[in-house]
C-alpha cells in the first residue's frame, strides 16, 4: 500500500516536472501556506483535485452572479431586469428623467422601489468594485439610453468586456475603467467603436506597459474625447526643469 | 601503534565495503613507512578514509533509492526517448490542432488515466510548422455557416482560456489578444456576395456591420475608398493573438492531464486488410492500422507503437502521411485512387513598422514549396502597389522583416477535412484548413474528440467537413479566403 503510494508520488512528480518547465520565476518568498499547498499539490492527487474543485466553485459563483436575468426580463421588461442585476451585484443606477440614485447598501440589501418605474431606461450606471464581467454585460445590452458607465476597480472587467461595449456605441458618453487589473492595450483599441464617447478615464491600469504612448494613441483615436489618465507618475523631471532654466539664461544672454 | 591503526582501518572498511570492490589499496599509506615505501603525496590517512567513506555512502544511498519502487532503474538498457510500446490514440503532428485534440480527448474521458494518448511531433523546434509561423488572426467573416460557428466557439474558448487551460499553481495564460475587427472591402462586382455573406454571418450570431464607403471614410480616414462599393467590419470576437502561447497552453494542460509527448517521425504503418464485397459485387479492401512506426530523430532506431486509433493532424504534410497507407496510390477510378488533397503552399508575410501584410497569390503563381525562402520581389510587384493604392500613407514604407510559412492547403475546396477515411477504419483526419486552422483549433479539437469517444458530433455538427464531399466530388467552397 505504502509502496503504491510512493510509486504514484514519483510518477506524479516526474510528470509535473515537465509541466513546470515553462514556469516563470515568481516572487522569492511567497506566503508559507501557498508554498505548502504547492508542495502538497505536486505530491498528492487528492490535494490537486481539492484545489481544482475549489477554483471551479469560485468560477461557478462568479457565473451565477453574472447570469442573464431571463425571468425578470420576460415578466418586467429589459429595464427592470438590468436594474435588478445592477442592484444584486452591489452597484447603483439612475433612471432617465430622475435625479436620485438607487443603490444597494453595504450588506447588499436594497429597496424594491425601482419596480415602480416600469419601462424607464437607465441613464447612468455605477458598477465600480463589483464582479461584473463579459456575460453580465448581456443584462445591459438593451439600454440604448445609457450615457455613463463607471467600472472603477472591477476585477473581472477585461479586454473582451471592452470589445462587447460596442452594443452601447450609440449612446455611451462617459466611461470610467480606471484601476481595472485585467485591461491591456488590446482592449483599449476597441474603444474606437464608441462613437459618442466624451469622457474616458484610464487611470492606473497596471497592465499598460507604455502608458504615455498608449494615452497619446488613444487621444489620436478618439479626437472628441477628453481622456483622464492619472496614476502613472508622469510629471516633469527635475532635469527637464534645469534644461528649461539653462535655455532661459542663454536666451537672456543673447 | 601504527600497525594497530592500520588493522582497525582495514577492519572498518572491510565491514562496510562487502559488496563493492575496494578501489584503493590501503597498505603502504601513512603510518607504515618502515615496511614499504610510500609513493603517495596525499594527506594523512584519516582524511582519505573519510572522503572514501562519503563517496561510498553516497553510492549506497543511490543503490537503495534505485531498489525502492518508483525509481526508473531497470536491468536492461533502453532509450528513454522512445514512445511506449502500446497506446490507445496516437496523434501524428504536434501543432495546435494535434495538441487541441489531445487536450479534448483527455478532458472528455470519464475515468482519470482512462486512455493513453501520445502526440508524435518530428520537429520540437517547430521550424516549419504552420502554427508558429501563422499571423494568429481570428475572424467570423466567413461565407459558410459551419466556419462561422467554429470561429464563434473558438473565440468563446479563447475568452475563457484560463478556465479551460489553467493549471493549478501555474501562471495564468496571457494570449496578448488584440481586439480589432477585420475590414473587408468589396468592389461593385462582388458586393452582392458580401451582402449574402453578411446575412449568413448575422443569422449565425456573428457581430458584423455593413458600411458604405462614406461611413468607411468617416471611421478610417486614412483609407482611399476608390472602387469600394461595400465594406464589412467585424465588431466583436475578432483580432489577433500569439499562436505560440496557445500551443504551449494546450501542451502544458494536456501533459498535466497525462498525455505523453514524443519526438519522432512517423515513417510507416503496419495494417491488416479486410476484403469485403459491396452491393455491386465489387471487392472493397478495408484497412485497419495495427501499429505506427515512429523513428527517432537522427537515428535508425524506431519503435512500433501498437494503437487503436490514429489521428492525422500533420498539417501541410498530411497528404504524404496518408500516402504511406496507400491512399492515392490505387487505380485511378476507385476510392483508393483519390489522394488526400492536402499539400503545403507557401504564404509570405511582410512586416513593415507595426503592420503585417500579405497577399494570396493567384492559382497560377504559387511559389515553390521546397523551402521557406522569402521572395522579396513578390512584395515589390504585388503587395506594395495595392497597399499604397488603398492607404496612401503606405507609399513611404520600409520592410523590416518577412517570413514565410506553409498553409495546409486543401486543393479541393480550401476547407478542412474532419472525420475518418472510408477505406481506413481507424484513422481520423483533422487537416487541410488552408489558413484558418489556428482560429478553429479549439472547436475542431472538441469535434474530433467527440467523434472518437462518442461516435458522433455533439456540440457542433461538422459532418459537412467529412471525406464524403471529396468522394462524390462536391466541393464546399468558402468564398472568403484570406
Amino acid at each position: 500500500m505504502f509502496a503504491l503510494c510512493v510509486h504514484r508520488c514519483y510518477q506524479r512528480s516526474a510528470r509535473l516536472l515537465v509541466a513546470r518547465r515553462q514556469k516563470s520565476s515568481g516572487p522569492v518568498s511567497s506566503p508559507l501556506l501557498s508554498r505548502l499547498l504547492r508542495f502538497l499539490t505536486q505530491h498528492f492527487y487528492d490535494v490537486e483535485m481539492f484545489l481544482n474543485w475549489r477554483s471551479q466553485q469560485g468560477r461557478n459563483r462568479l457565473q451565477k452572479k453574472n447570469v442573464f436575468y431571463a425571468y425578470t426580463h420576460t415578466l418586467y421588461g429589459p429595464d427592470i431586469a438590468s436594474a435588478h442585476y445592477i442592484l444584486c451585484l452591489g452597484g447603483g443606477f439612475r433612471f432617465v428623467g430622475h435625479s436620485d440614485w438607487f443603490r444597494a447598501n453595504k450588506r447588499g440589501k436594497f429597496s424594491w422601489d425601482f419596480l415602480n418605474h416600469k419601462d424607464t431606461p437607465l441613464e447612468e450606471v455605477d458598477l465600480s468594485h463589483t464582479v461584473t464581467n463579459y456575460s453580465g454585460l448581456f443584462n445591459l445590452e438593451h439600454q440604448h439610453h445609457l450615457r455613463t458607465l463607471k467600472l472603477q476597480g472591477c476585477p473581472e472587467v477585461d479586454d473582451w468586456f471592452l470589445a462587447k461595449l460596442h452594443v452601447l456605441q450609440d449612446s455611451l458618453e462617459e466611461l470610467d475603467i480606471s484601476h481595472c487589473p485585467l485591461i491591456t492595450t488590446g482592449g483599449l483599441a476597441t474603444l474606437k467603436n464608441l462613437k459618442r464617447l466624451k469622457h474616458l478615464n484610464v487611470s492606473s491600469l497596471p497592465r499598460l506597459q507604455n502608458p504615455g504612448l498608449v494615452i497619446i494613441l488613444l487621444e489620436e483615436m478618439l479626437p472628441h474625447c477628453q481622456i483622464i489618465a492619472d496614476g502613472y507618475g508622469h510629471r516633469l523631471r527635475p532635469a527637464d526643469k534645469v534644461c528649461v532654466e539653462e535655455e532661459r539664461v542663454q536666451g537672456q544672454q543673447q | 601503534m601504527s600497525g594497530w591503526r592500520r588493522l582497525q582501518v582495514k577492519f572498518r572498511t572491510a565491514g562496510l565495503l562487502t559488496w563493492t570492490r575496494v578501489t584503493q589499496p590501503h597498505t603502504g599509506r601513512g603510518g607504515c613507512l618502515t615496511f614499504c615505501q610510500s609513493l603517495s603525496t596525499g594527506g594523512p590517512l584519516r582524511n582519505d578514509f573519510f572522503k572514501d567513506l562519503e563517496a561510498q555512502l553516497a553510492a549506497m544511498r543511490k543503490k537503495a533509492a534505485d531498489a525502492l519502487p518508483g525509481s526508473s532503474w531497470s536491468p536492461f538498457e533502453f532509450n528513454p526517448d522512445l514512445p511506449p510500446e502500446r497506446a490507445d490514440v496516437v496523434i501524428v503532428g504536434g501543432g495546435v490542432m494535434g495538441w487541441s485534440i489531445a487536450y479534448w480527448l483527455k478532458k472528455k474521458e470519464n475515468k482519470s488515466a482512462g486512455m493513453k494518448v501520445i502526440v508524435v511531433e518530428r520537429d520540437p523546434t517547430y521550424s516549419q510548422a504552420s502554427t508558429v509561423l501563422s499571423a494568429g488572426g481570428i475572424r467570423q467573416q466567413f461565407s459558410l455557416p459551419e466556419n462561422i460557428h467554429l470561429s464563434l466557439h473558438s473565440a468563446d474558448f479563447l475568452r475563457n482560456i484560463n478556465d479551460h487551460l489553467g493549471v493549478v499553481n501555474e501562471d495564468p495564460i496571457d494570449l496578448q489578444f488584440n481586439h480589432s475587427g477585420y475590414l473587408f472591402l468589396a468592389s461593385e462586382a462582388v458586393a452582392h456576395i458580401m451582402e449574402e455573406n453578411y446575412s449568413t454571418q448575422r443569422s449565425a450570431g456573428a457581430k458584423v456591420s455593413l458600411m458604405s464607403p462614406t461611413q468607411v471614410k468617416e471611421r478610417f480616414p486614412w483609407i482611399n475608398t476608390e472602387n469600394v462599393a461595400l465594406a464589412s467590419y467585424g465588431l466583436e470576437n475578432e483580432g489577433w493573438f500569439d499562436p505560440w502561447t496557445l500551443l504551449n497552453a494546450f501542451k502544458r494542460k494536456a501533459i498535466s492531464m497525462g498525455v505523453i509527448q514524443c519526438c519522432g517521425e512517423v515513417t510507416g504503418f503496419s495494417d491488416t486488410t479486410n476484403v469485403l464485397m459491396n452491393r455491386d459485387g465489387e471487392e472493397v479492401h478495408l484497412k485497419r492500422i495495427k501499429s505506427v512506426k515512429v523513428q527517432m530523430p537522427n537515428s535508425m532506431e524506431f519503435q512500433p507503437v501498437e494503437c487503436a486509433i490514429v489521428v492525422n493532424a500533420a498539417g501541410a504534410f498530411s497528404g504524404k502521411l496518408a500516402e504511406m497507407l496507400g491512399i492515392g496510390l490505387g487505380p485511378k477510378d476507385s476510392i483508393a485512387g483519390l489522394p488526400v488533397p492536402v499539400e503545403p503552399r507557401k504564404r509570405r508575410e511582410g512586416l513593415g513598422g507595426n503592420y503585417i501584410t500579405g497577399v494570396s497569390p493567384e492559382e497560377t503563381e504559387e511559389p515553390d514549396t521546397s523551402n521557406l525562402e522569402v521572395d522579396h520581389q513578390f512584395f515589390e510587384d504585388k503587395v506594395w502597389p495595392k497597399l499604397a493604392n488603398r492607404a496612401p500613407v503606405f507609399e513611404n514604407l520600409k520592410v523590416t522583416s518577412a517570413w514565410a510559412g506553409f498553409y495546409d492547403y486543401n486543393t479541393f475546396d480550401q476547407n478542412g477535412i474532419i472525420g475518418n477515411h472510408p477505406l481506413i477504419t481507424n484513422m481520423y483526419f483533422a487537416t487541410g484548413f488552408s489558413g484558418h486552422g489556428l482560429q478553429h483549433s479549439p472547436a475542431v479539437g472538441r469535434g474530433v474528440a467527440e467523434l472518437i469517444l462518442d461516435g458522433e458530433f455533439q456540440t457542433l455538427d461538422l459532418s459537412d467537413f467529412s471525406f464524403r464531399r471529396i468522394l462524390v466530388q462536391e466541393p464546399m467552397l468558402e468564398r472568403n479566403i484570406v
